[in-house]
């Protein structure tokens, strides 16, 4: 079904994409169960720890634009994760070599009489100094769980500042309680990029490639790449200005780093725009990495000089990638991330050598908007040997229990808070928290090396383990690693 | 503080999920969305010094995770879910349900489920902190309240020496763990039993011993003062309120002369502890001399942003001891306003007549908009948070992060309070401003 995008809201991707946060079975299993439009039911836990919420994952994008501000309608402690977001910000304005500067956000701070009498007035003065303290070039209203369950009129309130704010004023329902997936947040991020801010194109421009990712690290290794071919990459949508934005369709193609982040505003902008969507598996190490330059070179009519650029990299990257799988012989890991690295990383490992011996997924999204599987679990699937595979919205006791039966080398995780227990059990921990971490081939190497030297000095976690103890009863370990899954009704 | 907020520097209520993790073993049981735990500790501890999730924090928190189907049909039966099988997995001494915006709109009877857990014998208390309430100062005396009402037993007989140290916030305090040893210290140099409930030390025995003490001590403006009252209230027990966070010789000596005549300790006692520790610390204090007197590159005026602990306690280290000259202070919490004319008070109180204006509740706008109208004649110190460090550099000024965020420096043990941490916070300002050229 198209995007909608006739709507305010994005819908969660639980009614859109029939997303998942709870599962325990294989990889083989999941990947069949959910091919042709099949469908898993979501297994719910009768036990849970804190995970996370879309308003953090829209919040995280939208701050990033640079002449932008956002209206956060809530009560002070759901700013809490912008704090984080002003870290993330001024690294990237350090490689950017870009001066400091602070997030642009103001919270409404709402109060007890709020929830009784409404906010309505609260994000009224929040839209009001958001204009008179930034002079944004638009403005985006993040919603909370306090605001949606009193259910205060976003629209209504932006209807009526609109003359006094000459920009557009966009509302994100990012309410944390609507859905367990937080990358529900990233649509809603998207789809109000996609209805205030993205005209129709003025020309198209051959030569640009929306290229979707977080911080961006890796933009000179892409602006090489891509210069190899003709093309320029505008990274989106952090560190990009309203204006840049608003032409995204002009590109001649959308790539994204991460398909879980991209895929919504990626498909939308085909609908809507005709700007081609690479829908290729993600580019992490070698495969990824080279199918995903063969889909962009496919959109954009560039094969050959695809093939020759992938040629010459693999060329200067080959002999590491064979020392690299001699020193991991015999290495074993679990991994947990998002679904779109779990999925991608699970082809990173085997490149390297490592065996996977099981791989958690914070959620699942059985398909993507424009309809079908996410390719790199499709590739994943396809090898010889099956793999246990659960999907949890990082239920920490389940992944502590899985560890300590599995006793992996490593663990590779992504999400801050995740990898430290591993670490905490003495199991060598290796966060993937940059988004080009593995990216390409020079990536691949980068990373192989970084894990070379993880394993080749173990003190830190190997003295750490024998201090620490992590907070779970001995009963716990005893049981099943998904004992408070609530079985499939068959 | 009703206005917005731009630039955070505080949470929400439930915040004070910090100040239970901060107990050792004590295990909170989050009830609300699923992103609060992450949001709250991702503020207080990670981008605030890199704190960790210790023990049991961040992602570790039993959470319940509430979705659409709590709110619309209510969460108790998820509660009570979350909080049988909270029991039976993690390793805890005290467990503590606290609520967030969508249990305290929807009306969970939170209450309800936790009795049925402690007449079953579960240690476990409840406390309704949704966001909306208030900021995690607020947060922070609900939870002594639950302590109080629902856990902590009468004593015997009041422990001669015992004192109870209530101060910083743990958490939000970046420095708490190492401020509340160096109380400790003090305390312990004039021959009394310090009690720090948070950090690394007996966890629960040390809650426990709580209604023991002869008396508790209140370190701090006002945070806490209902605390000790209730603790009066119901174990009788007294408290002596000292406002300012002690940093350096002239408060840690006036801190320690009044604790020693509150708890009976002999002024000559007390005396001699000044005495030593006064000639250890000027010992360094006089080998800083000749930078401060012989550097081309001392600090104009300075301007503290924080909490009223920090921007009191520094702003008296500042005038008293280093002999600086304030410009304007902001206070970032939400001071109520019926304790504010006693933090006027003792920002009446300085050496030379000396005054500063002070902001309460002030934002990032009140900083940006209140520094705009100032002109500095030489690079001003700024001691404020992470976010400072802009208008710090639009100024040409030093800043050095000192209070919540502080994302650009790991913090562990250190402390700025007490005669050490005058030497360290002495140490820490002029590196930075050495650090600015070369």
């Amino acid at each position: 079904m198209a995007i909608n995008l006739n709507i305010t809201e994005a819908p969660t991707r639980e009614a859109r994409l029939g997303a998942i946060t709870g599962y325990a079975g294989t990889l083989k299993e999941l990947v069949a169960r959910t091919g042709c439009g099949g469908a898993v039911k979501n297994c719910d836990r009768t036990f849970s720890q804190a995970s996370s919420c879309s308003s953090g994952c829209a919040q995280t994008l939208l701050a990033g634009i640079v002449d932008a501000a956002i209206v956060n309608h809530a009560p002070i402690g759901c700013a809490g994760d912008t704090i984080y977001h002003n870290i993330a910000n001024q690294y990237g304005r350090f490689y950017r070599q870009w001066g400091n500067r602070n997030i642009q956000l103001v919270n409404t701070n709402m109060e007890e009489k709020d929830t009784v009498f409404g906010g309505n007035e609260k994000l009224r003065e929040g839209i009001l100094e958001a204009w008179r303290r930034f002079h944004p070039k638009a403005i985006f209203v993040t919603t909370s769980c306090a605001s949606g369950i009193i259910g205060d009129d976003i629209r209504g309130v932006i209807s009526e500042v609109e003359e006094e704010v000459p920009v557009p004023v966009i509302q994100v329902s990012c309410e944390g309680f609507r859905s367990k997936v937080w990358a529900s947040g990233f649509d809603a991020a998207f789809h109000a990029v996609l209805t205030g801010i993205v005209k129709p194109p003025r020309e198209k421009r051959p030569e640009l490639v929306n290229m979707i990712n977080f911080r961006g690290s890796a933009r000179a290794y892409i602006t090489r790449l891509f210069g190899e071919l003709g093309l320029e990459p505008r990274f989106i949508i952090p560190f990009a200005t309203v204006e840049e934005l608003a032409y995204v369709s002009e590109a001649a193609v959308t790539a994204t780093v991460c398909t879980t982040l991209g895929s919504y505003f990626g498909t939308a902008l085909e609908e809507q725009y005709g700007v081609p969507y690479v829908k290729t598996i993600p580019p992490h190490g070698f495969a990824g990495i080279e199918a995903w330059l063969r889909g962009i070179g496919a959109a954009v009519g560039k094969e050959a000089e695809v093939e020759r650029l992938i040629a010459s990299e693999r060329e200067a990257t080959e002999a590491d990638l064979a020392e690299l799988r001699r020193r991991f012989r015999g290495k074993r890991a679990v991994l947990g991330m998002g679904p779109s690295y779990a999925q991608s990383y699970l082809g990173v490992l085997e490149e390297l050598g490592i065996e996977v011996l099981h791989a958690a997924s914070w959620h699942y999204d059985p398909r993507y908007d424009y309809g079908e599987q996410p390719p790199a679990i499709v590739r994943a699937a396809a090898r010889e040997n099956d793999v246990t595979f659960s999907v949890g919205d990082q239920q920490l006791y389940e992944i502590t229990n899985t560890l300590s039966r599995l006793k992996p080398d490593l663990y590779f995780s992504r999400h801050p808070g995740s990898s430290v227990w591993a670490a905490k059990l003495g199991i060598t921990a290796v966060p993937v928290i940059d988004e080009y971490t593995a990216f390409g081939h020079c990536g691949l190497v980068n990373f192989g090396w970084r894990i070379v030297d993880a394993l080749t000095n173990r003190n830190f976690v190997t003295k750490l383990a024998q201090r620490v103890k992590l907070p779970y009863s001995d009963w716990w370990y005893e049981q099943d690693p998904y004992a408070f899954l609530e079985k499939e009704a068959v | 503080m009703a206005g917005v907020i731009e630039q955070i520097r505080n949470v929400c209520a439930l915040g004070a999920l910090q100040s239970v993790i901060a107990i050792e073993r004590a295990i909170p049981i989050i009830h609300a969305g699923p992103g609060c735990g992450q949001k709250l500790w991702s503020a207080l501890s990670n981008g605030n010094g890199f704190q960790g999730a210790g023990y049991v924090g961040g992602h570790s928190v039993p959470c319940s995770n509430a979705t659409e189907q709590e709110v619309v049909f209510g969460g108790e039966e998820k509660l009570r879910q979350t909080v049988e099988n909270a029991l039976k997995v993690m390793d805890g001494d005290l467990f503590v349900i606290m609520t967030g915006c969508t249990s305290d709109i929807v009306g969970d009877d939170v209450g309800e489920v936790a009795r049925s857990f402690q007449a079953k014998g579960a240690p476990l208390v409840y406390v309704e902190t949704g966001g909306f309430k208030g900021d995690n100062y607020f947060g922070h005396e609900l939870l002594w309240d639950a302590l109080i009402d629902q856990y902590l037993k009468a004593a015997d007989a009041p422990k001669p020496g015992l004192v109870n140290v209530f101060s910083v916030l743990p958490f939000q305090d970046p420095y708490w763990t190492g401020t509340l040893h160096a109380i400790a210290d003090l305390l312990q140099s004039l021959g009394l039993s310090p009690n720090v409930i948070y950090g690394p030390g007996e966890g629960i025995a040390s809650l426990n011993k709580v209604p023991a003490a002869q008396f508790n001590l209140l370190l701090s403006p006002w945070a806490g003062l209902k605390t000790v009252e209730r603790l009066k209230e119901k174990f009788g027990t007294p408290y002596l309120h000292c406002p300012v966070l002690p940093i350096g010789a002239t408060e840690s000596g006036a801190f320690l002369r009044n604790v020693g005549e509150f708890a009976g300790v002999p002024a000559e006692q007390v005396n001699a502890v000044i005495e030593r520790e006064e000639r250890r610390y000027y010992y360094y204090v006089e080998r800083s001399a000749d930078l401060l007197f012989e550097t081309r590159f001392l600090p104009g005026h300075f301007v503290t942003v924080a909490d009223s602990f920090y921007s009191l306690g520094l702003t008296r280290f500042l005038i008293n001891d280093l002999g600086l000259i304030p410009e304007v202070q902001f206070i970032t919490e939400d001071v109520p306003e019926h304790h504010r004319s006693l933090i006027d008070a003792e920002f009446a109180k300085f050496d030379e007549g000396l005054v500063s204006p002070v902001f309460y509740g002030a934002d990032g706008g009140t900083v940006r908009d209140e520094l705009a109208k100032r002109s500095f004649r030489e690079r001003p110190l700024i001691l404020g948070s992470s976010w400072d460090r802009v208008a710090a550099r639009e100024l040409n000024g030093y800043p050095l992060s000192v209070a919540m965020p502080v994302s650009d420096r790991l913090v562990l043990s250190r402390t700025y309070a007490g005669y050490d941490g005058a030497l360290r916070l002495t140490e820490d300002i002029y590196s930075v401003i050495l650090g600015s050229f070369q």
